[in-house]
């Protein structure tokens, strides 16, 4: 593969062949909204509830469906008859696959145009195969990640898409193009909400770096404020926003908008939670009652509460012995994680890069801290985190240690057989290839048992993850402790992952402030 | 060799592993022949039927019509060695549960985790036969210089979508037949010929249509032994014969108790009463019904000796080239031409058979990768009316598409690079008129197939002519065919006797060098 668009084909490719593949609930939670933008008026989108799967994503999307749907009524007019629940003909399975890959095209393009504008990598060659030019090697990583792949044409979601609109922004960022981006991803916003996560990086970094100049040694200059570019920027985004709430505020039907969007009867944890911060909480919580209730230090009724924690509900539930969690500490511990890096950014803002990072920190404490957080979301920090995994060796070999931990930790989401062998070899495929190119990238001899690039405990610790899985898909079975103790290998992948996640997520805070001293060093120079 | 390859390139290699194998079970997901047709299903079907009869009943039982073994409904008609594969997977089958295997109620048996059970005997097969073989091929072929080169090989083998559709997705185990071969091949370019010879006798014992093979290695064989300097050429034969004989004794063994139960095999291997071709196949007869109904002027028997005729006599050419030069790089081409030559002319062929020819077109893909790719492109669409019966359409799309991406982008086109667009593997080389006329023809070709394709997904054919878009297909791949054979012939004679003629050079350049 020569060139970016034959790496497209390549993993286009197999994105059909995962077309069979098994598809969760997510697919037929797309149908239905087909269904319900296409026979339904705007005034009821948000407020049909034939299915249990309401439509509970921001109006752009619901008009995307909208879209959608007048093709599909096209391939199969069953599609759009919100009664036909759990509707899954051949023809809507195509239908909804090939929308999933076509729609991917615009996440190809963002890439492209990352890798051949953006990137500065350590050698710029055109020479090279995919494994040791690092304008391919980037594409593969981006294009073909594995997260994307199997939550995206397997699982069944739209992720690819709208991961493309943010990368095109953060494109334009680099090309100085800032209202375009702020365009960009309010549209984006209207998307998905679930990117309101890293809004603040783009907030501070539109304010700090598109209305007010830099002085010489690269502070702020206080005096530089235009308040037209905020003006500018302002209208923008409210003008996106308009146009995507406007009608929904005209019928007075914003509340009943909002709470779809914001469902906060969910619990802390996802039916498998996610490996953050509140996973190894409750790691620590079950460890405390268990042998606390061994030890009779406390009255045994909370038991039969706390087995059921991960056994696949989504509730709330108190914790035995760790004070229970509410939603607004979540809140406030997200917001305090997110903090100094929004103020590294706003000190030290030495063009897109501190962005960037500045946008991977914010998508690594919402994910640590946040309240009801998906396994999936693991994605918002590793895409953002491969745009300078081919810049910097230290940026590069975080990059490897946290890709695969954080898409190990997706295993769980497919559980069939079949598809079993499909996720580790995908898995394998990108992790060795990430591993070699990157190893050939930065011309580093390998020494013994080290994995390229890592050092000798994140090696063993990467290496770790093969006996972890080993255990989950077969050990659990052969000790016969999967009636017993059924949520054991959830709970062991996830907090084994956590693990991994908050040490990528401390290194790489310290990793953007040594490199905000570096700059600052060099610019005083 | 070794040394290298565990240097860099073992994980390359282990890539390269891994790619085929998630290919081949995600084709594997799709639907299998005869999928939910009762009350015959299909090939799936068939080798299902071969695990319950070979589980059931005693080996001598396995080729006899009898009150417990139908041979209407999918009676065993391929050699013993398929049978012995048949009851290995059948106690398997049985171990895990006896209901996939249990005589008379299990026709007809589909569910999921016996479809699972099924596709990964084949995989399995794939692992241990068919890979290790093109592995060993590609280890100690000397065509290729660099291990990056040996690797793309290697993966544009492992990814011809041919083998993948048909093993994998319409059900059958040709990985094992043609690996065998594939191995056969190796030990004969190694100068191993009577390991060789068992390979192939191994292979000839588990599918009869290895036969397309038999006559290119026997005319190498031959010839090598008639040529032979160091050896009494009586010798090297008998050596020769008596390793075919003991290998064919020893696989027949259970069934050479009486002449009549060894007849009855060798009857239900060769069905000379079926017809002169399945379904509409892309070969000479059935190309030639369009304008001549040839089943309705001649009698059966008449049509198998015409076929047999015309067989043996388009077969000449390249027996005799090889005979009379038994180099291994003739030996190679002979292999496609005999096989070419079989599913051209002879009787009752089956779409499917082309793979015959196509792997060892496979293994001559490095040395002239722009006509063996357009050949493999061709001989997979020749086989689109069967994948679009068996549900897999996608399949195919995307096997095609993964295959032509990782082709054209990293084979080494040599003169015709500047055709490909994106790839860079040689520099590009001035274009003159004839590369145009070819290279053109090239992309024409192509666009031809897409086009006959889609129409025949998307158009309905008149309803005098229901078929008239596989008769198309097959037309269209014959005429291809025809012409490849011809090539390849051509190729075949004016192939250099390599091995002497380097050597020549070599002394030549030698010479050149002690003079300056």
């Amino acid at each position: 593969m020569q060139n970016v668009w034959g790496i497209a084909a390549f993993v286009t490719a197999v994105k059909i062949l995962l077309i069979p593949t098994y598809h969760s609930t997510d697919f037929e939670v797309h149908r239905n909204w087909l269904a319900v933008t296409n026979s339904l008026p705007l005034s009821k989108w948000y407020y049909e509830a034939t299915s249990e799967w309401t439509l509970d994503y921001p109006p752009f999307f619901a008009w995307f469906e909208f879209l959608l749907s007048h093709i599909a009524k096209y391939v199969d007019p069953q599609i759009v008859v919100i009664k036909n629940l759990n509707y899954a003909s051949h023809a809507t399975v195509l239908f909804q696959r090939f929308s999933v890959i076509i729609t991917d095209f615009v996440y190809i393009y963002a890439v492209k145009e990352f890798c051949e504008k953006c990137l500065r990598p350590v050698k710029r060659s055109p020479e090279g195969d995919v494994f040791s030019n690092s304008v391919l090697s980037l594409a593969v990583l981006m294009i073909g990640n594995f997260g994307l792949l199997i939550v995206d044409h397997i699982h069944f979601q739209y992720n690819g898409f709208l991961f493309g609109i943010l990368m095109l922004s953060v494109v334009r960022i680099y090309e100085g193009r800032n209202l375009e981006a702020a365009l960009l991803f309010a549209t984006l916003l209207n998307f998905k909400h679930i990117f309101l996560y890293v809004a603040p990086a783009y907030f501070v970094y539109l304010l700090r770096s598109h209305c007010f100049q830099n002085a010489k040694d690269g502070s702020i200059l206080w005096t530089s404020f235009s308040p037209l570019r905020l003006f500018k920027l302002g209208t923008v985004v409210f003008m996106v926003c308009g146009m995507s709430f406007g009608p929904f505020i005209a019928m007075g039907q914003l509340p009943q908008v909002i709470s779809r969007l914001f469902p906060f009867k969910r619990g802390l944890c996802h039916a498998y939670w996610a490996p953050n911060f509140w996973a190894l909480y409750n790691v620590v919580d079950k460890a405390a009652h268990i042998t606390g209730t061994k030890l009779n230090l406390f009255p045994s009724t909370n038991s039969s509460q706390s087995a059921v924690m991960t056994g696949g509900l989504v509730q709330e539930f108190n914790h035995a012995v760790l004070p229970s969690v509410k939603p607004i500490a979540t809140l406030v511990a997200t917001g305090l994680s997110i903090v100094p890096a929004l103020f590294l950014l706003w000190r030290g803002c030495y063009g897109p890069k501190s962005f960037v990072r500045c946008l991977t920190l914010c998508a690594f404490g919402s994910f640590m801290f946040g309240w009801h957080v998906h396994e999936k979301a693991i994605l918002l920090i590793i895409i953002p985190m491969s745009l300078l995994a081919l810049e910097k060796k230290r940026d590069g070999q975080l990059f490897l240690f946290l890709a695969t931990t954080g898409h190990f930790s997706l295993f769980p989401l497919l559980f069939t057989i079949a598809e079993t062998p499909i996720k580790i070899i995908l898995m394998l495929v990108y992790t060795i290839f990430a591993f070699t190119s990157l190893g050939e990238i930065f011309g580093l001899p390998r020494r013994g048992l080290c994995l390229p690039l890592l050092s000798i405990p994140e090696s063993l610790y990467i290496l770790g993850l093969i006996p972890v899985q080993l255990y989950c898909s077969v050990g659990h079975s052969l000790l016969r402790l999967d009636e017993k103790l059924p949520f054991i290998p959830l709970m062991l992948t996830s907090a084994y992952c956590a693990l991994g996640v908050t040490y990528s997520w401390l290194r790489f805070y310290w990793l953007t402030w040594k490199d905000i001293c570096v700059e600052k060093s060099k610019k005083r120079e | 060799m070794m040394s290298s390859l565990l240097d860099g390139h073992l994980t390359k290699i282990v890539l390269v592993v891994l790619v085929a194998t998630v290919v081949r079970w995600c084709v594997s997901l799709n639907s299998h022949s005869g999928q939910g047709k009762p009350p015959m299903f299909g090939d799936y079907e068939a080798q299902r039927h071969w695990m319950e009869i070979t589980v059931n009943l005693p080996p001598k039982e396995w080729y006899f019509n009898s009150s417990a073994n139908d041979l209407q409904y999918w009676g065993l008609d391929y050699p013993p060695l398929t049978a012995y594969h048949s009851w290995l997977c059948g106690m398997i089958a049985k171990f895990i549960n006896p209901e996939w295997v249990a005589l008379y109620s299990s026709r007809g048996v589909d569910n999921p985790t016996h479809k699972l059970f099924m596709r990964s005997t084949v995989l399995v097969a794939d692992f241990l036969v068919f890979f290790p073989a093109v592995f060993a091929y590609f280890l100690y072929t000397d065509k290729i210089k660099f291990d990056k080169d040996r690797t793309i090989a290697i993966l544009c083998c492992f990814l011809y979508p041919g083998i993948i559709l048909i093993d994998h997705g319409h059900f059958q185990y040709n990985g094992i037949s043609l690996g065998l071969t594939v191995l056969a091949v190796v030990f004969l370019s190694t100068d191993h010929d009577l390991l060789g010879s068992m390979a192939f006798s191994l292979a000839l014992n588990y599918k009869q249509m290895e036969l397309y093979h038999a006559m290119p290695f026997f005319c190498y064989l031959m010839g090598k032994c008639l040529t032979a300097e160091k050896e009494n050429w009586f010798f090297k034969l008998a050596k020769i014969g008596i390793v075919v004989i003991s290998t064919f004794f020893l696989c027949w063994l259970p069934f050479l108790t009486s002449a009549e139960s060894a007849l009855q095999v060798l009857h239900r291997l060769f069905p000379f009463a079926r017809g002169l071709y399945e379904d509409k196949v892309s070969n000479f007869w059935c190309t030639l019904s369009l304008v001549v109904k040839l089943r309705q002027m001649m009698s059966r028997e008449d049509l198998v000796v015409l076929c047999g005729g015309t067989t043996l006599a388009a077969l000449l050419p390249s027996s005799i080239n090889l005979l009379r030069n038994p180099t291994i790089d003739r030996f190679k081409l002979a292999l496609v031409n005999s096989s070419m030559v079989f599913f051209l002319f002879s009787f009752q062929v089956h779409e499917k058979s082309i793979l015959i020819a196509a792997i060892p077109v496979c293994l001559l893909l490095h040395e002239r990768p722009f006509p063996c790719f357009w050949f493999l492109l061709i001989s997979t669409f020749s086989m689109f009316p069967l994948l679009v019966m068996d549900g897999l359409v996608v399949a195919t799309i995307a096997t095609g598409l993964l295959y032509f991406t990782i082709a054209t982008s990293n084979l080494d086109f040599g003169p015709y690079t500047s055709y490909f667009p994106g790839n860079r593997i040689s520099v590009p080389q001035e274009r003159n008129d004839v590369r145009l006329l070819i290279a053109t023809m090239f992309w024409l070709s192509l666009l031809g197939s897409v086009v006959l394709a889609v129409a025949s997904l998307t158009l309905t054919p008149p309803k005098k002519l229901p078929d008239l878009f596989p008769v198309l297909i097959s037309a269209y791949s014959c005429c291809h065919f025809v012409l490849f054979t011809l090539y390849f012939h051509w190729w075949q004679f004016t192939c250099s006797s390599s091995e002497t003629m380097s050597k020549h050079r070599v002394s030549a350049r030698n010479e050149k060098k002690k003079r300056t």
